[in-house]
């Protein structure tokens, strides 16, 4: 595997949407570096016929009835954000000017 | 020792059948307890476990129990067995009327506008809420220093970390600030903090506890859980809170055991117990094997049968779940950008574009664990390295599931020591992560697996005289094993001790129920 470096780190936080200092790239760069070569041992543990398992315990969908539950008020909704306007969230522009 | 301090000192089912004797009011024991927290919580060196103390409406809920208890006749015969015995909630599960932090900066004042499944089931049984406590930011962490707003202090050495990430839950209650307390268990945030106060956790079966409203890190291995002093008052809570729940899609459809009566029942004899070889020995404090070894004596002189069992898979689980939990994590905290929740910080400079708003915001919101698992997740579920890092840690979940299978196949339940060491010092693991993180290779195999796991004391460490925690563990929904073992070891271990480990627990200095005995006239000795 490949080891982590401090290219990838800033490519990650911009990814990630996480803005990071010069210092703040560097020192997360080596602390990543120690902690990927500690799990490095993972890859080689199973093999190619060993099943992926993503839920502990095996469970199936099941369906509700399609009925209107308990749904929050729009001002509920609105309570925790930082900015809102006639009912809806309020945020910088989406787009680029250029 | 004043009466109020006799009173915090009862566990759970003492305080229930004196509330139903009408011996104490509901206002009494939770005004004890507000005083209490008031007395050791706060200034420089008390244990500030909490982070929002909730006294309105704990005391309200508090005289409303003793209103209809007064009153008598049905509404009274119906209350629940712990109507009126108050309980402290980790701050990583939401409550309408309280802020809810996850001990971060990005949800510094937020309310949530809707209760946990488990908040909605405390408040169905009149159990007065106390507050909310602190924790490491987004549960991330093992020592809870990694909390935005302060670590708390292990009563036992107040210079000590109280285990992570939910140290201000085991704290409360080893502090006698909460008879329970709530937790959630991601890779042992329940288990450990146990372990290193000298307090029972709990982390049930994953789906047996609804998670609706617990903030989620690593959805696949999170399960909300008791905190207790003693075995039984865990499974008095965790009955309250455990059973099926529609929103959350992972719940399981069981009903619940009677994992109450299994705590009652107590009884070992003929059962098959499991050493774990993995799970001790080397890298294991002395003082944690020597204990760990009495235990096993006790349970064997009590009619069980102790047994060896080798989960070889074991020694992947630690890297594997540092792979799948910031994993989940980076997807679960994407929610955090600016619009919707808390913080939004503008970056100083244009162009003022949303993207660069998420930036700053998430940048000056989030502490520094929660950025490197951020990170690291993001990088583990990258193209290209998707299935060398996730795809073979969720390989090994399976290896760890067969090597539970062939431990159960051989043993009805087994047993490890907690966590590996005792307390260490605040600051001694904190600039170094991965120190850090082996702190839970005892406790992750559980969360990997789905399996319940419960932490009780199991004495104090010859070398430096701290708790030491014995972990239990049983198979998927066979949760009231726990129960059923953990309170006869309690009850042995009890016996040789005379009484509850945390009677040897030093007394903390009180700042206001016994204004003689400042800091100030402590440090003057």
């Amino acid at each position: 595997m490949a080891a982590i470096n401090r290219d990838d780190v800033a490519h990650l936080a911009r990814l990630a949407h996480i803005e990071m200092s010069a210092e703040e790239l560097d020192r997360m760069a080596g602390e990543l570096a120690v902690i990927v070569e500690s799990v490095k041992s993972v890859s080689e543990a199973a093999g190619d016929d060993v099943p992926a398992t993503s839920h502990p315990i095996p469970l199936t969908n099941v369906f509700r009835e399609d009925v209107v539950g308990h749904t929050f008020t729009s001002e509920q909704s609105l309570s925790g954000a930082p900015d809102a306007y006639e009912g809806r969230f309020k945020v910088p522009a989406i787009l680029d000017e250029d | 020792m004043t009466e109020n301090n006799v009173l915090i000192r009862l566990s759970a089912a003492a305080l229930a059948r004196k509330l139903a004797a009408g011996e104490v009011t509901s206002v009494e024991v939770t005004q004890a307890y507000l005083d209490r927290i008031a007395a050791v919580d706060g200034g420089p060196r008390g244990v500030h476990a909490f982070l929002h103390v909730n006294t309105e409406e704990a005391l309200a809920v508090a005289a409303e129990v003793d209103a209809i208890r007064a009153a008598g006749g049905a509404p009274a015969a119906e209350l629940h067995e712990l109507a009126g015995v108050p309980i402290a909630v980790k701050d990583l599960i939401v409550t309408i009327g309280q802020p809810t932090t996850a001990g971060s900066k990005i949800l510094e004042g937020w309310h949530s506008p809707y209760d946990a499944t488990v908040v909605k089931r405390l408040r169905d049984a009149k159990m007065p809420i106390l507050g909310k406590t602190n924790l490491d930011e987004f549960a991330m962490g093992s020592s809870t220093e990694h909390s935005a707003y302060g670590p708390t202090r292990n009563p036992w050495d107040l210079d000590r970390i109280p285990g992570g990430s939910g140290g201000g839950s085991a704290a409360a209650v080893a502090a006698f600030e909460a008879p329970l307390a709530l937790g959630t268990d991601t890779g042992g945030s329940i288990r450990q903090p146990g372990a290193v106060t000298g307090t029972v956790g709990v982390k049930p079966t994953y789906g047996s506890v609804s998670r609706y409203g617990a903030i989620a890190m690593a959805s696949s291995l999170d399960q909300i859980g008791p905190v207790s002093r003693t075995v039984l008052d865990s499974a008095l809570l965790h009955q309250v809170i455990g059973g099926h729940d529609p929103h959350d899609s992972t719940s399981l459809p069981d009903p619940l055991e009677d994992l109450v009566a299994a705590a009652r029942l107590g009884n070992v004899d003929g059962m098959k117990i499991g050493i774990i070889k993995e799970l001790h020995g080397e890298g294991y404090q002395a003082g944690v094997e020597n204990r760990f070894n009495e235990s096993l004596e006790l349970l064997k002189q009590a009619g069980a049968e102790i047994v060896e069992v080798s989960c070889p898979n074991f020694k992947y689980a630690l890297g594997a779940y540092y792979l799948i939990m910031p994993s989940e994590a980076s997807s679960n905290l994407a929610k955090f950008d600016g619009v919707r929740y808390g913080l939004r910080v503008l970056p100083k400079d244009a162009p003022l574009t949303i993207e660069r708003v998420m930036g700053a915001t998430r940048a000056a919101g989030f502490g520094d664990e929660v950025k490197r698992r951020i990170i690291l997740g993001t990088y583990a579920l990258s193209a290209g390295y998707y299935d060398a890092y996730y795809g073979s840690a969720q390989k090994v979940r399976t290896l760890i599931q067969r090597d539970f299978e062939a431990a159960f196949a051989q043993a009805d339940v087994l047993i490890s020591p907690t966590a590996p060491t005792t307390a260490f010092k605040l600051g001694e693991k904190l600039n170094d992560p991965l120190a850090m993180y082996l702190n839970d290779v005892a406790t992750i195999p559980a969360n990997m697996a789905g399996v319940p796991g419960l932490s009780l004391p199991g004495g104090l460490a010859d070398e430096d005289g701290l708790p030491v925690g014995i972990q239990l563990l049983a198979p998927a929904r066979q949760d009231a094993r726990l129960y059923r073992v953990g309170a006869v070891l309690e009850s042995l271990l009890e016996a040789q001790w005379g009484g509850p480990l945390l009677d040897k627990a030093p007394e903390l200095a009180t700042s206001v129920v016994e204004p003689a005995e400042t800091l100030e006239t402590q440090e003057a000795k």
